[in-house]
């Protein structure tokens, strides 16, 4: 046998070889990864809605509604909202009246930004009553005309939120994100 | 080398030539995931793992394998394996495939692995091959593994997740960003150097 042909056959085999390993693996692996994300989705999604509600999925324009409504009448609706934060993109799950016209609460469902900083949106070991308190603020917050947020102090008014001091960038991300995305979906969901 | 007991094989990347202090090698992974002790062991058993099943193949079909495309062969082998890790950790254990991130797949490029494989498993018996790894593989975690404990400890207070410092002491923010990889990483490194110009001396 030649070299070339030996070259051929040999890199042939290890890739086909390879390629039908990692195939086999896949079947096993990939419905345990699904199961988990969309856990954690389901989770987040429970999180962000009125307790007691029953959840369907609404498709509408690329986007995923996960409408709840109790005794037939429309209490919510949750769905994923995301953009730039400081170094990493921020992924939200927001929950909102019927009529868009308050957050009922919202969950991060990831992140990656400036460990003990910006990661203070999400979980701030420094206030040990209330680690959470900056996602905290959105529970019941009105988003008409604008969420805004004030730094260093407490917030005055119920679109207002207090962004984290060193993390201002964080902070304002989620309120940029909040503000534009739920307009966006409440003209998508009365189209 | 033939001469050498075979278990000198293993103990040799334990200490004298430790693929992290003392070859430099694999230093990405080594720098980047290291801010907690949880995600150094997770990144130095995954690259164990991987270093090892390769070796033994590459050691296996060292002489089916022609010259010129070894290195595409090796790197085809090793990713296999990253790829079988890397999902594996996806599945079982997704809140460290999360926190490791891109770090699992880019254990292809890990230079030690490659090394391993190119200077060691290519030219020894698979018996050889095998304790070089895992001598390797030991070495480079247990030195994942001080290095994030440390870092861990004076950056978070913890160690494992668990509280381990006093209730006022008050973290090093820097030690769990890259300057603490850094910084904890020299300072390692001049220790065992140290060490071993008093043995040598």
């Amino acid at each position: 046998m030649n070299n070339t042909a030996k070259i051929i056959i040999v890199l042939t085999l290890i890739t086909v070889i390879s390629g039908g390993v990692l195939a086999i693996l896949d079947t096993y692996t990939k419905p345990r990864i699904e199961a988990y994300q969309n856990q954690i989705k389901s989770a987040a999604v429970a999180e962000v809605l009125p307790k007691n509600v029953k959840v369907k999925i609404v498709e509408k324009a690329d986007m995923t509604f996960y409408k709840a409504t109790k005794n037939n009448k429309v209490v919510g609706y949750a769905f994923e909202v995301s953009g730039g934060g400081y170094q990493s993109e921020l992924v939200l799950m927001v929950g909102v009246t019927p009529d868009f016209s308050e957050i009922i609460a919202a969950k991060i469902i990831s992140q990656v930004e400036t460990p003990g900083l910006g990661t203070k949106i999400e979980n701030d070991s420094a206030n040990k009553e209330k680690p959470t308190w900056f996602m905290d603020q959105f529970k019941s917050l009105k988003v008409d005309p604008a969420i805004t947020y004030v730094k260093n102090a407490k917030p005055s008014k119920n679109t207002e939120i207090q962004a984290i001091t060193g993390a201002t960038i964080s902070s304002a991300a989620i309120v940029d994100i909040l503000n534009k995305q739920i307009k966006t979906a409440k003209a998508v969901i009365n189209k | 080398m033939k001469d050498k007991p075979a278990i000198q094989e293993f103990i040799k990347g334990l200490w004298d030539e430790n693929p992290v202090l003392v070859q430099l090698l694999g230093l990405c992974p080594t720098l980047a995931v290291t801010s907690t002790a949880e995600n150094g062991l997770a990144m130095g058993l995954a690259a164990t793992f991987v270093l090892i099943c390769s070796s033994f193949l590459v050691s296996m079909f060292r002489k089916v394998i022609p010259g010129q495309v070894r290195i595409a062969a090796y790197i085809v082998i090793i990713a296999t394996f990253v790829t079988i890790a890397d999902r594996f950790l996806a599945a079982f254990v997704p809140d460290i495939s999360k926190s490791l991130g891109p770090f699992i797949p880019l254990i292809i490029v890990n230079c030690m692995i490659l090394g391993r494989q190119e200077a060691f498993a290519s030219k020894n018996g698979i018996g050889r091959s095998l304790l070089d790894a895992l001598g390797m593989g030991v070495g480079f975690t247990l030195t994942l593994l001080v290095l994030s404990a440390i870092r861990e400890i004076l950056g978070a207070g913890t160690l494992f997740g668990m509280k381990i410092m006093w209730e006022s002491f008050a973290e090093w923010g820097v030690m769990s960003q890259a300057p603490g990889a850094f910084i904890t990483l020299g300072c390692l490194i001049a220790g065992a150097n140290w060490i071993n110009k008093r043995r040598k001396a």
